[in-house]
């Protein structure tokens, strides 16, 4: 008789199963009836290192050095970490960080190679079975807990006694109350804040970095500045008068989460204002609220051939000439407009507030 | 007489243990407890050590977590720098920035533990997704083992926020950036958005609340939460029993595999050592988060380019590529352009991950414990929706670098964006679509190989002068592997045996189901039937000369599936 399969096995007969099974029947329990028959667990192969005892003492030894270096190395740690200058470079990198991963890394890495080394070689390696049993519990487990459970409630009356139990499912369901009132204090409420920012008329449009005030002379034709309003600084009035930053720690941080400008300039035949902001440059020089209608990227990429300023975070993309309509990406609003103006001095001022929010949409904001 | 009394009570066999161990016996029934799992068998394969590397790095997670909290201030308030790194003294900076550069600069070791901790936290995650992905190809999540499978799912979102917490305390200008997405996103919550913003940051955006906030959410209370539920999943683990792969000797009603005792614990114990080690080789030699590079976090100031970790990267991506769309509705807004891909996409696909395992049942009809895994491509339709969710998340993956592509590319970014806006629909569809096909011609080359052996690529002339290759009968423990999986039912309309009077709202979910059950299955190609294989094989004698080596003698041990009595059928649902 011929083989069928390499080991010299012959298929061997067994039902056919069909693969339709009658409708409303689930199917038959699994790895029945298989074309193949289960050839059973194969027969445990010695390792070489079974055999050979020369082998055997070789894995032994290797595993015990890798335990061995790696004492080494982590006393090699603790002595890096006193006697290395914290502060030496090797190849850029810091000498003691380096050296300290590297020691660490290592004893870790030979431990662990080791035990599996250890595991692979030496330790018998019978595979055994274990027999499951079924996830569910048995039938009399089932019947003994149920038994227990319906002595035990009817002995507490939870199902006759409705009053009771009506009464204390209620006080149990508002005690979930107080844990969620209690957060009521985490801030305070909204109000107007997220609609305003600290613009007004007259505060003065300043270098972001200096708080210098700004002539319209100094900004170029596609240039971009930013800027901030001059009250984040110290400002030093026309009369000699000094007023320090109005604004500081958090306070200032909430405000310059809102408050910072971009001042572009462009030849005044390319802008294209509606015609409610005629009057809102000077000179060709536009200002724009630089924290991004999107989710609030302060924006940066401005390209001065087309107008167009992109956010470095999601790429929307605002056409300043054409008052900050979006032209590409995912920001729904035109980046707010601020009016702009010129004061006795000569420089820059904010004519008003923001006409509008400035920053990403929220509910309430109409 | 005094060491008389010393010595352990002699009728206490764990007593040879040593002291200890008849010590707990005594107070805690040690030995009861611990007989059964001492040789607990764990099947070996590669594959199960994915879930592994989640656990090994959120261990390391907690110890390079702990000593980090030893130094790390979690306060915003401002403070002028005068540390070791030159390029910033004298700069105005929060506590918690300033203490990131002293862990990074002037704690030896800091900076090694920074590193560790952030690469460990981009394994972790890795390791879990990867983990979820082949539970789900193999079917790991089939009854009994759905809960498992929520368990891991809340895992893997926790892990999400973990990280973005983590990588957002140490308040330089790109995590501020991140938290500043963040912040919009809230926002963009309709009719509590504002509310919720507030009280998050204990008024506006930044405020100096958030940080020590985070902190908290970070170090205590997810990490409990995710230590909470590493416990109860690797309880039911030990309930339930580890699955296998179909094999000799290997059925849905025993587990084979190597004793926890020795092997497996020093195995896997060794894997922690080896996690571990890389992590630290990684935290030595590869940066990551050089926060100084960035600078403190101002409002006002972003940095150019800036990329979340990886697994934010899909969320990034649709916030991208999401068309522009708000709307207004009686003086308020909906800006569907945030909360749509910033939160109601991660809720959609997390939902979809939860529901699968039983939308799945209740199509197939399957209500059958399952311990064996399956080849994926014995489930095509399942892989299908895998590989469609993984070209999904890719595609999204790549969006979050649309910037990166346009420049690598040369392409522009509206290209780009407007490509990625289709291909996140149509690319899953096709993805599925081949998929399945693939996995139905493997199943085609499964059922050759059976029948006909394999190719062994040696070409012959018959003596009447035609060419044919040889094929080569593979082992039977490699045929019966090959033809170890289950068969599948065909449903049929409502069961006829139904004689009370179906209503209709159920006969017509049943037609859906049955719908479904015929897709999910159509194209399957069945195993060969006995008949067939002999008639295969009586015809592969004729033609091949060659006999198989023999070199895999197996042992008849048939008793193996048939010694429990426990049904593992329907009986059980
Ligand atoms: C699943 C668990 C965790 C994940 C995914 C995770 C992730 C992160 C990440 C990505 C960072 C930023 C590191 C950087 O500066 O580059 C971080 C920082 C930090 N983590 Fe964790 N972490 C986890 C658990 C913990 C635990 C359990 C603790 C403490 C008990 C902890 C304490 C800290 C501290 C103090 C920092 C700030 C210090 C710093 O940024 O250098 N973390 N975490
Ligand atoms: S924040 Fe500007 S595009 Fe998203």
């Amino acid at each position: 008789m011929s083989s069928d399969f390499a080991d010299g096995r012959v298929a061997r007969a067994g039902k056919d199963n069909p693969d339709d099974i009658p409708p409303g029947q689930l199917p038959a329990p699994i790895l029945a009836n298989e074309p193949i028959p289960d050839p059973g667990l194969p027969a445990h192969e010695p390792r070489p290192t079974d055999v050979d005892s020369k082998l055997e003492k070789r894995a032994e030894r290797q595993v015990a050095a890798m335990f061995g270096a790696a004492t080494v190395l982590t006393l090699g740690f603790c002595v890096a970490y006193f006697a290395i200058d914290p502060h030496a470079l090797i190849f850029g990198y810091g000498a003691l960080h380096v050296t300290l991963g590297l020691t660490l890394g290592l004893a870790f890495l030979l431990i662990g190679l080791g035990a599996i080394q250890w595991a692979k070689k030496l330790m018998a390696d019978n595979e055994i079975v274990e027999y499951r049993h079924s996830t569910s519990s048995s039938k009399e487990d089932q019947e003994e807990a149920l038994t227990a459970f319906f002595v035990g409630a009817d002995e507490s009356g939870f199902g006759r006694r409705k009053m009771i139990r009506n009464s204390m499912i209620a006080a149990m369901g508002v005690l979930g109350l107080p844990a969620i009132v209690v957060l009521r204090d985490l801030g305070p409420l909204p109000g107007d804040l997220p609609e305003v920012t600290v613009w007004r008329k007259g505060i003065r449009v300043v270098n972001d970095v200096a708080g210098t005030p700004i002539k319209p002379a100094d900004v170029e034709i596609g240039q971009l500045v930013n800027a901030e309003p001059a009250v984040f600084f110290e400002q030093r009035l026309p009369s000699g008068k000094v007023i320090p930053p109005k604004f500081e720690g958090a306070a200032l941080e909430d405000a310059k989460a809102k408050a910072p400008v971009i001042l572009v300039r462009m030849p005044p035949a390319d802008i294209h204002p509606l015609p409610s902001r005629r009057n809102w440059g000077v000179n060709g020089i536009l200002c724009y609220s630089k924290i991004c209608t999107h989710v609030g990227c302060p924006i940066s990429l401005w390209e001065q051939q087309t107008h167009q300023l992109q956010c470095p975070c999601h790429q929307s993309t605002f056409d300043l000439a054409h008052n900050g309509r979006v032209v590409f990406g995912p920001a729904a609003r035109s980046l707010p407009q601020l009016p702009i103006g010129v004061d006795s001095e000569g420089y820059l001022i904010a004519m008003s507030g923001f006409h509008e929010p400035v920053g990403p949409s929220f509910w309430e904001r109409g | 007489m005094s060491t008389a009394t010393r010595r352990p009570a002699p009728d206490s066999p764990m007593a040879k243990l040593g002291g200890p161990a008849k010590w707990f016996d005594d107070r805690i029934g040690l030995a009861g407890l611990a007989k059964k799992q001492i040789r607990k068998v764990f099947p070996d394969h590669w594959s199960f050590m994915l879930g592994e590397i989640a656990l090994w790095s959120f261990v390391i997670l907690l110890i390079t977590g702990v000593f980090l909290s030893l130094w790390f201030k979690p306060s915003m308030s401002e403070i002028d720098y005068n540390g070791t790194y030159a390029q910033l003294r004298g700069i105005k900076m929060s506590e918690a920035y300033a203490s990131t550069l002293d862990i990074s600069f002037d704690v030896r070791g800091g900076l090694l533990l920074r590193q560790m901790h952030h690469w460990a936290a981009n394994i972790f995650l890795a390791g879990m997704t990867i983990h979820m992905l082949r539970i789900f190809f193999t079917g790991a999540f089939r009854k009994p083992r759905e809960i498992n499978w929520l368990i891991g799912l809340g895992m893997l979102m926790l892990g999400i926020i973990e990280g973005f917490a983590g990588y957002s305390l140490p308040d330089d200008l790109l995590s501020g950036t991140g938290l500043r997405i963040a912040d919009g996103l809230i926002r963009s919550i309709p009719v509590v958005g504002t509310y919720l913003e507030f009280f998050i940051f204990g008024g506006q955006f930044p405020g100096d609340d958030f940080i020590p906030r985070l902190y908290i959410v970070h170090v205590l209370l997810i990490p409990g939460l995710l230590l909470a539920l590493i416990s109860a999943h690797m309880l039911i683990l030990v309930y339930q029993k580890h699955t296998h792969w179909a094999g000799p000797g290997r059925t849905n009603r025993n587990v084979v595999g190597y004793p926890m005792l020795p092997i497996y614990a020093a195995k896997s114990g060794g894997f922690f050592f080896i996690v571990f080690g890389i992590t630290a080789l990684m935290g030595a030699l590869m940066q990551i988060n050089p926060i100084w590079m960035y600078g403190p976090y101002d409002p006002s100031q972003v940095t150019a380019g800036s990329q979340p970790d990886w697994y934010m990267g899909w969320l990034e991506g649709a916030l991208r590529i999401m068309p522009n769309w708000e709307t207004h509705v009686a003086g308020f807004t909906i800006s569907w352009n945030v909360f749509i891909p910033g939160l109601a996409v991660m809720g959609f696909l997390f939902t979809l991950l939860a529901l699968y395992p039983f939308v799945e049942r209740w199509i197939t009809g399957d209500q059958r414990e399952h311990h064996v895994l399956d080849r994926p491509r014995n489930q095509p339709t399942r892989l299908g929706f895998g590989v469609a969710g993984i070209t999904g998340y890719g595609l999204l993956w790549a969006a979050g670098g649309n910037d990166i592509l346009a420049t690598h590319l040369h392409l522009s970014l509206e290209a780009i964006t407007w490509f990625m806006r289709f291909a996140i629909f149509i690319g899953p569809v096709v993805a599925f679509i081949i998929a399945r096909r693939w996995a139905i011609a493997l199943q085609r080359h499964d059922r050759e190989s059976v029948m006909h052996g394999y190719e062994t690529g040696v070409i012959v002339r018959s003596p009447e002068g035609a060419y044919s290759e040889i094929h080569s009968p593979i082992s039977s423990e490699r045929a019966y592997i090959l033809t170890a999986h289950e068969r599948r039912p065909k449903h049929s309309l409502v069961s006829r045996e139904d004689v009370s009077g179906v209503r209709a709202r159920k006969q017509g979910k049943e037609r859906l189901r049955s719908r479904l059950s015929d897709f999910w299955f159509g194209d399957e190609i069945p195993k060969p039937t006995v008949s067939e294989l002999e008639a295969a094989h009586e015809h592969t004698h004729e033609e091949s000369p060659v006999v198989g080596d023999g070199h895999h003698v197996g042992i008849e041990t048939g008793g193996q599936t048939g010694g429990d009595p426990f049904e593992l059928d329907e009986s059980t649902t």
